[in-house]
C-alpha cells in the first residue's frame, strides 16, 4: 500500500512531455521517442495504481504496453529507413509530397 | 461466470482459423522461391473463406465472456467478424487484379492483411480494455506496413510514416485514458468499469477518460478532428489497402465504440428498450462530432482532383452519418448503423475496385484521367456510376435505404438539427460524386484505346453492383439480420 499521488504526477508530467515532443519537434526519430515517453508514463500511472489497489493487473498491462511499443518502435524505424533511402532526411515538415 | 481458456476455444475457431492461415503463409514464404506466385493470395482467400464459414456455423455462444472475461461472443461481434471477413475477401480479390502490387512480394502481403483481420476480429469482441489495446494495436501495426507497401514511392513511404506518426500517438493518448478508468474503478474489464463509474462522482477524471478514449477511436473511425492521416494515407497506400482501410478497420472501430461507450458510459435501461448515458453527457458531444464529420468531409471532397483522396473524404463524411445512429442510444439507431455498413461496405469496396482497374490501365487516379470512360470502358464507368450514386443515397440504390433507416430514428428522437445538417450534406455530396459521372460520360476521351477489363474482374464487379442495386428494393433480410446483432452482451 503507497500513496499513489506522487506517482500519478510523475505519469502526467511523463505523458505531457511526450505529447509535446510529438506536436513540437520536426525529427522523425524525435517524434518516435516522445511517443515511447508518452507510453511509459501510462506505464508508471499502471503500475503505481495497480501496487495501490494490491493488484498485479496493472504491472501486466504495463508489459503488455512496452510489448506493443516495442513492435510500434520496430514498424516505425524500418518506416524511417525507407524514408531516409527515399529522401535522404528524416524531417517530417519535408513530408510534403500528399497535400490539400 | 466467466469461461474457462480450455473451454473458450471451441468459441473460438474462426480466429485460430485465421491464425493458422497465417502461419500457413509464413511457411510458404519462407519456402517458395518464387515470391511473385498466386498461391499465397488463393491460400488466404480459403483461410478467410473457411473461417467466414464457422463464424456462420457458429451458434450465438455460451452466453458469456470467453477467455476469463477477455472477449465476448455475442450477436454483434458475430456480425462484425462476418462484415469484415467479407470485406477482406473482396479485397483480396481486388490485390489479385492489382497493377501496383504485382512486383512486390506476394506472402508478406496476405500476411499483412490477415493479421488486420485477426485483429478487427478480436476487437469487435473485446470485453477487456488489456484485449481491446492489444487488438487495435494488431490492426494498427499492420496496417502502417501496408499503407508502406510500395516501398520505393514517396508517396506509399510518407503515407505510412504519417499513418505511425498519428497512429502511434492516438493510441498512446487512449491508453492514458485507460489507466485513469483503471485507476478510478480498480478493473480492466469493461462491464466492470462500467458499474464502478455509475457509483463514482469522480466527474473530471471521468471526463478525461472519456474525451481520450474518444482520441483512439475516433482515429480509428477517421472523425474530425482526428481525421487528419486519412486523406494522404488513403492517397498514398496502394488502392487495395485504401480500400481495405476504409471498410474494415472503419467497421472494428464502430463496433469497439459502440461496445466500449455503450458498456462503460452508459447503462441498458430495460423499461425503455433503449440505453441511458451514465455519467458525462458524451451523446451530445458525439452529436456534434458527426454534424461536424461529415461537413468537414463534404465540403473538403468538392474540390479534390485526385479519386483516392476524394473517396477518402467522402468516407469520412460517411463515418460521420453512421455516428449519427450512435448518439441516439436506441437499438433502432444500432441497426441503422450495422446496416448502413453492409451497404456502404458493397458500394465502396466497388468504386474503389473500378479505381483500381481504371489505374491498371491508365496509370492515372487524376479525375481529369477519368473522360470518356464511359466509352472507354463502358462496364467499368456504368458500375462506378451506380456506386457513386449509391453513396449519394439516390433511389433507387441501396445507399438510400441506409440513409433512410438513420434519418428515421434521429427523427424519430427529435434531433432534428442533426437531420437537417445531415440533409444538407446529402446535398453538397451529390455534386462532387456527379461530378465524376459527368467527366466519365461528357466529356470527349484524351485517348480513344479500348481500356481493357478482364472477365474476373468483370464478374466481381457484378458481384458487389447486384447487392447495391438488390439492397435498393428488397433490403428486409438484411435489416432483420442486422436488428437481430443489436444485442450486446450485458455485464
Amino acid at each position: 500500500m503507497m500513496e499513489p499521488a506522487a506517482y500519478l504526477l510523475l505519469s502526467g508530467i511523463l505523458f505531457g512531455i511526450g505529447v509535446v515532443g510529438v506536436v513540437a519537434r520536426k525529427n522523425a526519430l524525435i517524434i518516435l521517442m516522445s511517443v515511447e515517453i508518452m507510453l511509459n508514463g501510462v506505464n508508471v500511472a499502471f503500475i503505481a495504481v495497480g501496487s495501490h489497489l494490491g493488484d498485479v493487473t496493472g504491472s501486466v498491462f504495463a508489459f503488455m504496453v512496452m510489448t506493443v511499443a516495442a513492435a510500434e518502435a520496430a514498424v516505425g524505424l524500418a518506416i524511417l529507413i525507407a524514408i531516409y533511402r527515399l529522401k535522404e532526411t528524416i524531417d517530417i515538415t519535408e513530408l510534403n509530397v500528399l497535400k490539400w | 461466470m466467466f469461461l474457462g481458456n480450455l473451454e473458450s476455444l471451441k468459441y473460438f475457431l474462426p480466429e485460430l482459423a485465421i491464425t493458422a492461415t497465417i502461419l500457413l503463409l509464413v511457411a510458404a514464404h519462407v519456402a517458395s522461391k518464387n515470391r511473385r506466385s498466386a498461391a499465397p493470395a488463393l491460400l488466404s482467400l480459403a483461410g478467410v473463406g473457411a473461417s467466414l464459414l464457422l463464424v456462420g456455423l457458429l451458434p450465438g455462444g455460451p452466453g458469456t465472456s470467453l477467455f476469463e472475461g477477455m472477449v465476448a461472443l455475442d450477436g454483434f461481434a458475430v456480425f462484425f467478424k462476418a462484415l469484415t471477413a467479407l470485406a477482406t475477401i473482396v479485397v483480396v480479390a481486388m490485390s489479385m487484379d492489382s497493377a501496383e502490387l504485382k512486383d512486390k512480394s506476394q506472402a508478406e502481403y496476405y500476411i499483412f492483411l490477415l493479421s488486420v483481420l485477426l485483429g478487427m476480429f478480436l476487437l469487435a469482441a473485446a470485453t477487456d480494455i488489456v484485449m481491446l489495446y492489444l487488438s487495435l494495436e494488431l490492426v494498427s501495426i499492420p496496417s502502417y506496413l501496408l499503407a508502406g507497401y510500395l516501398k520505393g514511392r514517396a508517396r506509399s513511404t510518407e503515407a505510412s510514416m504519417k499513418y505511425v506518426v498519428y497512429g502511434a500517438t492516438a493510441s498512446g493518448v487512449m491508453i492514458y485514458g485507460f489507466s485513469l478508468l483503471f485507476g478510478l474503478t480498480g478493473t480492466t474489464h469493461i462491464g466492470e468499469i462500467g458499474r464502478g463509474l455509475a457509483l463514482g462522482k469522480a466527474t473530471l477524471p471521468m471526463f478525461l477518460a472519456a474525451a481520450m478514449v474518444t482520441v483512439g477511436f475516433g482515429y480509428k473511425i477517421a472523425a474530425v478532428p482526428f481525421h487528419m492521416w486519412s486523406p494522404d494515407v488513403y492517397e498514398g497506400a496502394p488502392t487495395p489497402v485504401t480500400a481495405f482501410l476504409s471498410v474494415g478497420p472503419k467497421a472494428a472501430g464502430f463496433a469497439v465504440l459502440v461496445r466500449f461507450f455503450y458498456t462503460v458510459f452508459a447503462t441498458p435501461d430495460a423499461a425503455a428498450g433503449m440505453w441511458k448515458f451514465s455519467s458525462v453527457d458524451w451523446p451530445l458531444l458525439f452529436a456534434v462530432l458527426s454534424a461536424v464529420t461529415m461537413t468537414v468531409g463534404n465540403l473538403v471532397a468538392i474540390n479534390q482532383k485526385n479519386v483516392k483522396r476524394l473517396l477518402a473524404y467522402s468516407s469520412i463524411a460517411h463515418a460521420g452519418y453512421m455516428l449519427m445512429g450512435f448518439v441516439l442510444l436506441t437499438p433502432v439507431g444500432l441497426r441503422a448503423i450495422l446496416f448502413y455498413l453492409v451497404v456502404y461496405l458493397f458500394m465502396n469496396l466497388g468504386a474503389f475496385y473500378v479505381v483500381i482497374l481504371v489505374a491498371n490501365g491508365t496509370r492515372s487516379e487524376e479525375i481529369s484521367d477519368y473522360s470518356g470512360l464511359g466509352s472507354r470502358a463502358p462496364f467499368a464507368a456504368v458500375a462506378l456510376s451506380v456506386f457513386l450514386f449509391a453513396l449519394t443515397g439516390i433511389p433507387p440504390f441501396s445507399g438510400f435505404i441506409g440513409k433512410v433507416y438513420l434519418f428515421a430514428e434521429v427523427i424519430n428522437r427529435g434531433v432534428y438539427w442533426l437531420a437537417v445538417v445531415a440533409a444538407l450534406n446529402s446535398v453538397v455530396s451529390l455534386y462532387y460524386y456527379a461530378r465524376i459521372v459527368k467527366v466519365m460520360f461528357l466529356e470527349d476521351p484524351r485517348e480513344s484505346a479500348v481500356l481493357p477489363v478482364p472477365a474476373f474482374p468483370r464478374a466481381m464487379l457484378c458481384l458487389l453492383v447486384l447487392p447495391t442495386l438488390v439492397l435498393g428494393v428488397y433490403w428486409e433480410p438484411v435489416i432483420r439480420v442486422a436488428a437481430d446483432s443489436v444485442k450486446l452482451l450485458a455485464f
